[in-house]
């Protein structure tokens, strides 16, 4: 394509809390720092900044993108903001890349925070104007009704138990137990999440991921300059993305559809042509337990439905065939929705280096994949990464 | 470099840091509102709302019916071709029994719990419909599939809102008779 090869060289992640003392550009900062710190560089080595955020309206504060822009290490610097919802996390990478695969930056700090804890009653309040404000509005809706019902679509569609499905929360949580970064990691079991209250049928409490505030933070750099700073680069080898309609109500609620869309399109850059086979670590977005699965099959890793029957066979523990979440996931770990993403980004990059600790998958991964999703059920972001 | 727990940052706040008061937090509570113009497709969509029809409109080219209906076709990029009237009977295509209100807050006690559903409206071109809410049934029995009928405000009280609906309600048909 006469593009540069682009290479994470670098990661670092705050704590994942559900209320956290610090400014969001103070939760930038501390990940922006440490992704820094790990790779050796200063701030001055940066040529280029892109900050992934999610909705102002978490905040309460327009401009989000400049508003971190200082904590991002952003002020006198090329700086850009990219924001595709809950998708944006898996998206940053790819904003980065460009700056860097173009030639126009040899190196880029690739910055998403979230801080969620900032609206009141509930930040999923902030959530009602990602509704049509005419036609969907007046009814008051929440998100976790959307969620609820593509739920139920998904189960009545493949004849799927809710037992399997909560085993997603169940290897998620436990995961998570391993992650630093982990704000709800425990050991629970497939009853504890079928008698955790419930939400809006079939979704129950320990179906959804928590609320949260964090940051995270890579470095990108050109395959040249790359080299010289690490013996472990981590290459962006593929990514798409895709954007489906507003109008929700009319999509298939059972399959993701564009997250299909944008894997065959990363999948294409990458040259991976059977991704059940070539992909050997994946972080599918799991807001909640059933998406893990539903993401699965979007990303082509198994067949349409089939999704719950590798997890309940296990194919997708760490120590699987496939491990999936192998972080703990939005679920175990927690979701600051931008940070989400990225978090899922650096958990592939630690793995492929092999310096997960005692997250680390068996089998010395060469291929991985992360995944994000978000705004009105509507986008798919997709990055392929590989040692 | 292995990310180990010493060395992330941030500081987890709790409740009994705001009671003991250890911590100042600056509140602010938007007063702010706006006027949405509905447009052309909505607006129309509205009005016929009002009169207690279910109004689509169609695309020529790819024959489809569309609901809710629109100005422009967003597919082939073009306008729409005209309106058409549906019916005000559809298929629940998914639903849920929800026991939070839209700010994930508990509703209260002994409240009919909120039933939310897609519903496939008959007329319109299959998967197209909308958001709306079932009634007249226990909440428990609704289920993916069932045949439901809009319930109106009596047109005095109707606004041109998708409100003017009601909610829908199970209707039984003789089999024979169901539409896809």
């Amino acid at each position: 394509m006469g593009l540069r090869r682009v290479a994470i060289v670098g990661a670092g992640l705050t704590k994942f809390m559900r209320r956290a003392q610090e400014t969001p550009k103070e939760l930038a900062y501390e990940a922006a720092k440490l992704a820094l710190d790990s790779c050796g560089l200063r701030l001055k080595d940066i040529d280029s900044v892109t900050i992934g955020t999610a909705p102002d309206a978490f905040d309460g504060v327009h401009r989000k993108g400049e508003f971190l822009a200082d904590g991002s290490g952003g002020f006198g610097k090329p700086t850009m903001r990219h924001y595709v919802g809950g998708g944006t996390g898996c998206f940053s990478p790819t904003h980065g890349w460009f700056h860097v695969a173009s030639g126009m930056f040899d190196t880029c700090l690739v910055v998403a925070e979230e801080k969620m804890s900032c609206a009141f009653p509930h930040p999923a309040g902030a959530f009602l104007t990602i509704f049509d404000h005419t036609t969907e509005q007046p009814l008051y809706p929440t998100l976790i009704w959307i969620f609820a019902m593509e739920m139920n679509r998904y189960m009545n569609t493949y004849g799927i138990p809710k037992e399997l499905i909560a085993k997603v929360s169940v290897k998620n949580k436990g995961n998570a137990l391993d992650h630093p970064a982990a704000q709800v990691a425990e050991k629970i079991t497939v009853e504890d999440v079928l008698n955790s209250e419930v939400m809006a049928y079939p979704v129950n409490r320990l179906d959804i991921s928590p609320v949260s505030d964090g940051a995270a933070a890579i470095v990108l750099a050109a395959e040249h300059v790359a080299e010289r700073i690490t013996d472990k680069p981590i290459w962006i080898d593929g990514m798409g993305w895709n954007l489906e309609t507003s109008y929700w109500c009319t999509r298939d609620l059972a399959y993701p559809d564009y997250v299909e869309k944008a894997a065959r399109m990363a999948y294409k850059m990458a040259g991976i042509t059977e991704p059940h086979r070539q992909i050997d670590i994946a972080e599918p977005y799991d807001p909640f337990s059933y998406k893990e699965l539903h993401h699965m099959e979007g990303l082509l890793l198994c067949g349409k439905g089939e999704a719950p029957q590798l997890l309940a066979d296990g194919v997708t523990e760490r120590t699987g065939r496939l491990p999936c979440c192998p972080s703990g996931g939005a679920m175990g770990v927690g979701n600051p929705i931008a940070a989400t993403g990225l978090m899922k980004v650096i958990e592939i990059f630690l793995q492929l280096r092999e310096e997960a600790g005692a997250r680390q998958v068996p089998g010395k991964p060469r291929t991985g994949i992360a995944q994000a999703w978000g705004d009105l059920m509507q986008v798919g972001t997709v990055v392929v990464m590989r040692r | 470099m292995e990310l180990k727990k010493e060395m992330l940052r941030g500081t987890q706040l709790s409740e009994s840091d705001f009671r003991a008061g250890k911590v100042i937090t600056t509140d602010w509570k938007p007063e702010l509102h706006y006027a949405w113009d509905n447009g052309v497709g909505i607006g129309y969509y509205l009005a016929q709302l009002k009169a207690g029809k279910i109004t689509a409109s169609f695309c020529n080219k790819c024959n489809r019916i569309m609901l809710p209906p629109r100005a422009f076709c967003e597919l082939c990029f073009k306008p729409t071709d005209g309106w058409v009237d549906v019916l005000d009977t559809g298929t629940i295509n998914t639903f849920s029994v929800s026991l939070v209100d839209w700010a994930a807050r508990r509703i209260k006690k002994g409240e009919r719990p909120h039933t939310p559903a897609v519903i496939e409206i008959d007329g319109a071109s299959p998967g197209h419909g909308m958001l709306h809410l079932i009634g007249e049934i226990d909440p428990y029995e609704i289920k993916i599939g069932m045949r439901v009928k809009a319930v109106w405000k009596k047109p005095e009280e109707r606004t041109g809102s998708i409100t003017d609906i009601l909610y829908f309600k199970p209707i039984r048909e003789p089999k024979a008779s169901r539409k896809k």
